[in-house]
């Protein structure tokens, strides 16, 4: 799963049939110092995220293992929303993402 | 599957109740020779490793199978704890 940051939402009202009610997020992967690195795609999300949260995205198939998603035509579902990321260096540095 | 070392770990209050209990850890991808390679990434933990450790994971629709019958939603999990590993070079790890 990567870490992420959601940047914006998304409405479309044509759509496939199995997408409709999912609540449709634009999210852009973060390091885990929070800070926005690679190309923004677009995540169905499943636990009540909001634009500015640094979540949890599941890509590929796995995607539609979340219950609701099963048979649903998507490659990315966030599936929870991020309190902590602890980074265990050398200087044992511990961060919160920003956001 | 590929070897990483686990660096960090990532709390998550609010997330599918198939992940409920199960333990997310922060993975650095490694290559043989041991340096880092790749973006960190977040795995669930399926045999009790932790911050540290060497281990290998799985990537992709496979990684939700070692929680079978339960269908938890991940694209990656830790699925072994790697003692050493050794290279045709001789050259042996973890570094």
């Amino acid at each position: 799963m990567l870490l992420a940051r959601v940047i914006g939402t998304v409405v479309a009202t044509r759509k496939d049939d199995r997408l409709v009610s999912s609540k449709l997020l634009l999210v852009r992967p973060v390091d885990v110092r929070g800070k926005l690195e690679g190309q923004a795609t677009v995540a169905v999300d499943t636990v009540d995220a909001g634009v500015g949260e640094t979540v949890l995205v599941v890509n590929g198939s796995s995607a539609r293992m979340v219950a609701q998603l099963k048979d649903c035509p998507v490659d990315a579902a966030i599936v929870g929303i991020v309190d902590t990321v602890t980074v265990h260096t050398e200087s044992a540095a511990s961060s919160r993402p920003r956001g | 599957m590929q070897l990483a070392r686990v660096v960090g770990t990532v709390v998550a209050t609010r997330k599918d109740p198939q992940l409920d209990g199960g333990k997310l850890l922060l993975l650095q991808p490694l290559t043989p020779e041991g340096t880092s390679t790749g973006r960190p990434l977040v795995a669930v933990d399926s045999v009790g490793s932790g911050v540290g450790e060497y281990v290998f994971f799985v990537r992709g629709r496979e990684a939700s199978y070692p929680f079978l019958p339960a269908r938890v939603p991940t694209d990656a999990a830790v699925v072994g704890i790697v003692d050493s590993w050794s290279l045709a070079s001789g050259a042996v790890g973890p570094p």
